[in-house]
């Protein structure tokens, strides 16, 4: 099960957070600065896996954001990667060409589009069409039920 | 009261920020908004409010108020709010906070909702952040979703039972029934997320795991199907189709398989086809490769299958992409156990990876290597590992050598070449080796006898090249103690010969003994080292006046030890050279606690001093101490002794008690021990008698002959207390002339009651194999009143039947 993934920019800046394992704050706070530390080091050529305590760490990065996260022992880093890559695939389709600035304004799609994909840790939806269907639905619900304020919700 | 400012706004306006402090600003004014409108129970913009509160929590500021809004929203009718209400618990809550039970009413009604996304929400939530109360109360719910036809649902369902189980196991049994045709599905969602809950069942209970073996037949059979299908464009993945769910089977199936000889033989055909035709190509192909051989060597497969594994891990090995190179080292890490033989094949590209450019790679290859070490390939091996540990991260020597020293110990072909590599990682490595190598090195030195000369020659060239490595100068400092003779004749036969002088030996060690770079520690070794060569080298004034030196030293230990060199030296020259001889051959015990004490051989006189001979290894500092403290100072009349019967492991649960070594050691102390034997006497008839009575304390003389030795006479003390305060920590202790060998065993207590009310004993045994008549001094300390006590007395009186 995977126990969190973190999205950061270059210089550290969080954009995403999502956690399956229950943490406090304090915690949370510590591993985000762990991760930042130890992914933003490592130098170009190397390999996207990394030991941190007990957890494989696996981390990509797309343009200007790390998507990271952290693995138990039994879970396939290969596999890992390909979960991430879905991730992005997912983002791009919604957002049409996603950039890290889509993902700034737009956060709380980001994690509606990723609560559509993963759950509990665990991978939700396989299909490519699906998760996008079901978020692009959830949404038009949205908009009907605030039809009668002719702006958009928030 | 003006609209909130939109999310999107604030975010942009929050970026135009150019410092820390500016934004902070903005966040706090836009808080202390977002506080008020809360206040006013707003409910049209309560949605935008929490939304901008997480934008901001993101940021690393606090946002717990906006928990309890985060619960109205959930109550609301809006789909709008319940979405971002959902969003912002799973952010903002967790169930640490009591504040989350509140949502279990709602989750409760949501999962009933008519709305499949308001349902696909709440098990959302549950299944991210539900706490084992919440999930206790709405299993029955998520039980009831999972046997729904809306596949929507019930893939979310199966998820959300997988955290129900991990958070209450024992609600297991519940789910039991909806699997049933779970793996009938044609909706992959749902078989993918059927699969991992099949799992964690499997994982979590045998039982589980014997009822669905059954399975397996069909598991093989949707796997085949995924691969022989066409293309399916939404589960394609570069070629693959749902490489998710292929590697979620293969998962399971391989839990289905372990231990279990029919499942693994039906799984067979499946594993060897996935393994042949899966590309290679990406990223995607390997992935499923990998989980593949992790499954066949986890099963019971035939061996043509397994050799098909390691051969992929083998190609893996020579892959250009690091990741999957990493991997292939994780996985054969996993089957070198098992599959020894097959794993030594790929030694060679094992052994080149410890020089790949990764930091996880190169860790990987080393503890592989490791792992492939034996007798054959030893020397081939410990080259490369040398050369690892010359050039790896600092982070890395302190394994490597102790992999080395271990990989040295169990497989070295030769003394020589064990030695040899020692020194090359004292020498290359020597400050991260680990403390107590050094004491097992110095065994290890000690034991290769006609090695000492060739070792010690070496151990002096290294020292004149680099003093800075502590544990190198350690073991360098003990053995030129120890063997410099050996040093200064110049009879190395392993290689030339070096000619140095006495003098120049005597530079060296002083040299340590100054220098900066030597930590305390390794400075009680140059003096000990200094102290042994006064037996072996002339040159003795030399080494009297750098003792007396460090006998003011500021260093408590180095001034301790210099001040009890220098009272041998004056007061005790004649014990010099057989305290200072050769070490004999140490015993690696296991030691287990404290047993016996050292048996000791007394001297003619009876004011004996030198309480201990200086220990070579590890803590003589607080060994010293105590010993000292035993017993009383410098002008103890206690025994001094030299070879123990048992001297490794007497030495070694001596030390164990003080410290932590392992290491036999000779010892010059007397130590009273907890003892566990307990031993018959025969009555002997010979009378007891009174051996002291002074201050109210007094101590009485039992005798027994010891079978079978009658020349062992047992003595039993029996001391009293006549005083009105009790005797705490008493201490009795004795010493007696050389021809006799005298052993101590436990005191029964060390607190002598008073007014008479009990009595302390303990046993002696005496034996006098030259029938002399005995003699004995005594020491007694104890705390009387609140002050300590301590005096020595002569024994004179023994009844001619106790040794005759």
């Amino acid at each position: 099960m995977i126990h969190f993934l973190l999205l950061f920019s270059r210089q550290g800046k969080l954009r995403l957070q999502k956690w399956f394992t229950p943490l406090s704050e304090l915690e949370k706070k510590k591993v985000i600065r762990d991760m930042t530390l130890m992914v933003l080091a490592r130098p170009p050529r190397t390999s996207n896996f990394l030991q941190w305590r007990d957890l494989k760490i696996v981390y990509k990065r797309y343009a200007s954001l790390y998507f990271c996260t952290g693995l138990e022992e039994k879970d396939n880093e290969l596999l890992a990667l390909e979960m991430i890559h879905r991730y992005v695939e997912l983002l791009d389709k919604y957002f049409g060409n996603v950039c890290e600035l889509d993902i700034i304004f737009n956060f709380e799609k980001a994690y509606f589009i990723l609560d559509e994909f993963l759950m509990g840790g665990e991978i939700l939806e396989t299909s490519k069409f699906a998760v996008g269907g079901s978020v692009e639905e959830a949404d038009t619900l949205q908009e009907t039920m605030e039809e009668y304020m002719s702006k958009p919700a928030y | 009261m003006p609209a909130p400012i939109r999310l999107r706004e604030l975010i942009r306006t929050i970026r135009t920020a150019r410092t820390q402090a500016e934004e902070r600003e903005m966040i706090q004014k836009e808080c202390a908004a977002i506080r008020s409108s809360f206040r006013e129970e707003d409910n049209t913009y309560r949605c935008r409010n929490v939304a901008k509160l997480l934008y901001m929590h993101m940021l690393g500021y606090p946002a717990h108020f906006g928990q309890l809004e985060c619960l109205k929203l959930i109550a609301s009718q809006k789909f709008t709010d319940k979405r971002i209400g959902y969003l912002g618990a799973m952010l903002l809550l967790d169930e640490r906070q009591d504040v989350h039970l509140l949502m279990t009413n709602c989750i409760k009604n949501d999962l009933n909702h008519s709305t499949q996304y308001v349902q696909g929400l709440a098990l959302c939530t549950l299944g991210c952040m539900g706490s084992s109360e919440m999930c206790r109360d709405l299993a029955g719910e998520v039980e009831k979703l999972l046997k729904t036809s809306n596949s929507y649902l019930r893939k979310k369902a199966a998820l959300c039972a997988v955290h129900v189980i991990r958070k209450v196991p024992e609600l297991m049994e519940m789910f039991l029934p909806a699997t049933k045709n779970l793996l009938s599905e044609k909706n992959h969602g749902v078989l993918h997320t059927s699969v991992v809950l099949l799992t964690e069942m499997c994982e979590r209970s045998p039982d589980m795991l014997a009822h669905f073996r059954k399975l397996v037949p069909q598991l093989v059979r949707i796997l085949k199907n995924l691969i022989m299908s066409g293309y399916s464009p939404e589960h394609d993945v570069s070629g693959i189709s749902d490489p998710f769910l292929q590697v979620r089977i293969l998962r399971l199936l391989r839990i289905l398989g372990k231990g279990d000889d029919d499942s693994s033989e039906a799984m067979n055909d499946i594993l060897a086809q996935v393994a042949t035709n899966t590309e290679t190509s990406k990223n995607v192909g390997n992935a499923i490769l990998y989980e593949t051989v992790l499954t066949i060597m986890d099963i019971k497969s035939e061996s043509g299958l397994r050799v098909l594994a390691i051969n992929i891990l083998g190609r893996f090995l020579l892959n250009n992409d690091k990741n999957i190179r990493y991997v292939a080292l994780t996985s054969l890490l996993k089957t070198v156990q098992t599959d020894h033989n097959a794993v030594q094949r790929h030694r060679s590209t094992i052994v080149d990876c410890l020089k790949d450019l990764d930091v996880s790679i190169k860790r990987r290859a080393m503890e592989l290597s490791f792992a492939l070490v034996n007798g054959n390939n030893i020397r081939g091996m410990m080259k490369e590992l040398l050369y690892f540990l010359d050039s790896c991260d600092p982070e890395f020597k302190a394994d490597c050598a102790s992999g080395v020293f271990l990989a040295a110990e169990k497989y070295a072909p030769s003394k020589r070449w064990h030695i040899d590599t020692i020194m090359r990682v004292l020498t290359t490595a020597g400050s991260y080796v680990r403390d107590d190598s050094v004491p097992n090195l110095i065994q290890l030195i000690t034991n290769s006898v006609e090695m000492h000369a060739y070792t010690v020659q070496r151990l002096y060239k290294a020292l004149l090249d680099d003093i800075s490595q502590q544990p190198l100068v350690q073991v360098a400092s003990w053995c030129i103690g120890e063997y410099g003779d050996l040093l200064i004749s110049g009879q190395c036969e392993e290689e030339e010969p070096i000619q140095v002088t006495e003098d120049e030996v005597l530079d060296v060690l002083e040299g340590l003994l100054v220098s900066n770079l030597s930590s305390p520690v390794t400075r009680g070794y140059s003096l000990t080292a200094i102290m042994k060569l006064s037996t072996r080298f002339s040159s003795v004034n030399r080494i009297k006046k750098v003792v007396s030196i460090y006998g003011s030293s500021i260093d408590v230990e180095l001034q301790q030890r210099a001040v009890e060199y220098n009272a041998l030296f004056k007061k005790y020259d004649h014990m010099r050279p057989a305290l200072l001889e050769r070490m004999p051959i140490m015993e690696k015990t296991a030691s287990n606690g404290p047993t016996e004490i050292v048996q000791t051989n007394g001297e003619a006189e009876p004011s004996v001093v030198e309480p201990k001979h200086p220990p070579p290894v590890g803590q003589p500092a607080s060994q010293g101490n105590d010993l000292l403290d035993l017993l009383g100072g410098n002008d103890v009349p206690v025994i001094p002794t030299t070879m123990p019967t048992k001297p490794a492991s007497a030495g070694g649960e001596l030390l164990d008690l003080l410290g932590d070594l392992s290491l036999g050691l000779s010892l010059m102390a007397f130590y009273l021990f907890d003892l566990f034997k307990t031993v018959n006497f025969l009555s002997t008839g010979i009378p007891p008698m009174t051996a002291y009575n002074k201050n109210g304390l007094k101590i009485d003389f039992t005798f027994e002959r010891a079978n079978p030795n009658p020349n062992v006479a047992v003595i039993t003390i029996h001391a009293s207390n006549s005083t009105e305060a009790d005797m705490t920590d008493f201490v009795f202790q004795a010493a007696v002339p050389k021809t006799f060998q005298l052993q101590l065993l436990s005191p029964s207590s060390n607190v002598v009651p008073a007014l008479n009310q009990g009595t302390v004993t303990q046993v002696i045994r005496v034996l006098n194999q030259q029938k002399q008549q005995l003699r004995m001094r005594i020491k007694l300390t104890y705390i009387h009143k609140g002050s300590a006590v301590q005096d020595l007395a002569e024994v004179n009186n023994f009844p001619p039947q106790s040794w005759q």
